[in-house]
């Protein structure tokens, strides 16, 4: 790379970039600081100041506190994923290779649900879930995950599989495949790419979800976000606690973000509808 | 022949049940939504298998916008106008000028697009857990100022109760049809360059007309209310706006970013030598191309933040009524209130501006694809 010159627009390019990386990272500092520093050294002024001492325990006491949550919140998300992802690859592959007559209507009618504000539907699915004995724990969750998430896998996956070319399917169709051998042989072996976008999608949305989680769940089925709501919601909170608690919490769909990053980001695009 | 037409029946199957699904929990719980609505559901036996419920018509909603005991929604409904629209502002803006900053391609782009997006994994609860800590009063946000040698901020984030913009309620039929003008008369001088004739006579006439004879008649209209009530922007909504701001502006940056780079070197390349500078470039060439991410980007946010309930849960907990939203009021009317119906109002409320967003976007969407 070539040395950059000091001019005026390179200084106000990177001292920009600067101050806006620190605002971002603003936050995350805040978490981490207050939840490494013992709970008598926390107080408001010094709120920035790096812990005199590192102290560990509040990771082990949130832990401890948000263990069940977070376990109901690894078995909502891997089986609220799966089922709304393996929906969406056929639903996906019917949209876009297997055009019916009013499909694209249907498809359209299924987008409006990715954008309807979930308080418009609160209340009959609570109503629902308790007519179908569901309410209160995992499995009327995970339905309503799977049902809601219908829409944006649908068209992630539409989009998806509107790459692969016509020819290739019709070529097949040709050699006396069906609808499934077809789905089965050539067009799930080319999707892996598109079943780690959309589960990516999936996964975060289902784990960072919180209004379903407190509205149609008892105490025991918890989701992680509704453990750190109670946690950090009492009066008098100790703040390395929900500090702890927050960093817990984050850390699964931090480390999707870091780790996989450019397949959530891909995730990201699919989701606003362009194509 | 017939074993295609099996398989079209196959694939007719597969869809079959999502389409089952998404009619019952999506429309046919807006409906059930709507119908409970217009019914007295709520009170003592509110969460009985079998709750008794009445048919009364419009009157939960009149009851929100007129009636004595809805002032909260009403300060609620307020807010979420102007949140919605200082988000908007906000997370556009910084997202589109950090998208033009990193589409300079400084050193470490790929560390800062990761710093800028990550707000964008976290939970609501999370972020907004950590944000009220650093909002807090005495502390956070506020004695940031100390460390560079200037006195700590006093500004009471989340908890002050002074509101700016107030305006009285009883006059909001007169507010909303000045509304009503202004966007017919800025969507007319928007028009004005490409064609006079019709920009004249369907936007800007009727709106200088309408604005006139609201300011002459505004006399005339019913007021709301039979006493005055005001409402305003408070200013303890800011923390929340910053945050999600914070939140959400790496997405827009992620979507910008994408365009830019879609857009050919060459087009680039042109208008450097026809002489442009390079804020010519981006004000004239790269984001007026742009304007469909622009669009998804506003359709987006505004349902994000018309469904916002988790960010300000975690930030101001369900009490602070100055910051309270729609959204909140909703799930408090219902669930902790036991008052069904009026929840359900509230909903429908949300849902109606949600969908003014929304339907002309979703049409706009397959009348597109219908060309292709």
């Amino acid at each position: 790379m070539t040395a950059r010159k000091l001019t005026p627009g390179n200084v106000f390019l990177y001292g920009a970039l600067v101050l806006l990386a620190l605002f971002f990272l603003m936050p995350a500092y805040m978490a981490v600081v207050t939840a490494l520093k013992v709970p008598s050294e926390i107080s408001l002024p010094t709120a920035w100041d790096w812990p005199s001492v590192i102290n560990w325990s509040s990771f082990t006491q949130a832990i401890e506190k948000l263990r069940p949550d977070f376990v109901n919140s690894i078995i909502l998300t891997i089986c609220g994923t799966i089922g709304s992802t393996m929906l969406g690859s056929l639903n996906g592959y019917v949209f876009s290779k297997w055009k019916f007559k009013g499909s694209d209507v249907i498809f359209t009618l299924f987008l409006f649900g990715m954008f309807i504000p979930y308080q418009v539907i609160l209340i009959p699915l609570f109503q629902t879930l308790r007519a179908m004995n569901l309410y209160g724990g995992l499995p009327g969750l995970i339905l309503a995950h799977i049902v809601y998430g219908l829409p944006i896998t649908s068209l992630i996956f539409r989009n998806f599989y509107a790459q692969i070319p016509t020819a290739l399917i019709e070529s097949a169709r040709l050699d006396g495949a069906g609808f499934f051998s077809i789905y089965l042989r050539i067009v799930f072996p080319l999707s892996i790419p598109g079943f780690v976008v959309t589960s990516l999608w999936q996964f975060t949305q289902i784990w960072n979800e919180f209004l379903w989680g407190i509205c149609l769940t008892r105490h025991t089925a918890n989701p992680i976000t509704v453990g750190l709501a109670n946690l950090a919601g009492g009066q008098a909170v100790t703040w390395n606690l929900p500090m702890a608690g927050s960093i817990i919490a984050a850390l699964p769909v931090l480390a999707i973000y870091i780790f996989l990053g450019r397949y959530f980001i891909r995730g990201l695009l699919a989701g606003s509808v362009k194509e | 022949m017939r074993e295609a037409s099996l398989d079209k029946l196959k694939a007719f199957l597969t869809l079959l049940p999502s389409m089952i699904l998404i009619g019952v929990f999506v429309y046919g719980f807006i409906g059930d939504t709507i119908w409970t609505s217009m019914t007295d559901w709520g009170g003592t036996g509110a969460l009985a298998l079998e709750p008794e419920k009445h048919f009364i018509g419009l009157e939960n909603y009149i009851d929100l916008f007129t009636g004595f005991l809805g002032g909260g929604f009403r300060q609620d409904l307020v807010n979420a106008v102007y949140y919605s629209v200082m988000l908007l502002a906000g997370a556009v803006g910084l997202g589109m000028f950090i998208a033009i900053l990193l589409d300079q391609k400084p050193r470490g782009e790929d560390l800062l697009r990761t710093i800028f997006l990550y707000p964008m994994s976290l939970s609501f609860i999370v972020s907004g857990t950590i944000w009220r800590w650093l909002l807090a009063p005495q502390g956070g946000v506020n004695v940031l100022p100390k460390y560079f040698g200037f006195k700590p901020l006093t500004f009471k984030w989340l908890s002050s109760q002074s509101a700016v913009l107030v305006f009285n309620w009883q006059d909001i039929l007169r507010i909303l049809l000045y509304v009503a003008a202004f966007v017919l008369i800025m969507v007319g001088m928007f028009m004005l360059k490409k064609n006079q004739g019709k920009a004249i006579k369907r936007w800007l006439v009727p709106g200088i007309l309408l604005g006139a004879v609201v300011w002459v008649f505004g006399g005339l209209l019913p007021d709301a209310l039979f006493m005055e009530e005001e409402h305003g922007f408070n200013l303890a909504t800011l923390g929340i706006i910053i945050a999600t701001i914070w939140q959400y502006s790496g997405y827009t940056m992620a979507l910008y970013l994408a365009g830019f780079n879609g857009i050919s070197q060459d087009l680039r390349d042109a208008a450097m030598l026809d002489g442009a500078s390079q804020v010519a470039y981006y004000r004239h060439v790269a984001i007026p191309m742009l304007k469909p991410i622009t669009i998804s980007a506003v359709i987006i946010l505004s349902h994000i933040s018309l469904k916002m309930f988790d960010l300000i849960f975690a930030m101001t907990g369900p009490d602070n009524a100055a910051t309270g939203h729609p959204a909140l009021n909703m799930y408090l009317t219902t669930f902790r209130g036991n008052e069904f119906a009026r929840g359900a109002a509230i909903a429908i409320v949300l849902f109606l501006v949600a969908a003014m967003f929304i339907v002309p976007y979703l049409v706009g969407q397959y009348r597109q694809q219908g060309r292709r």
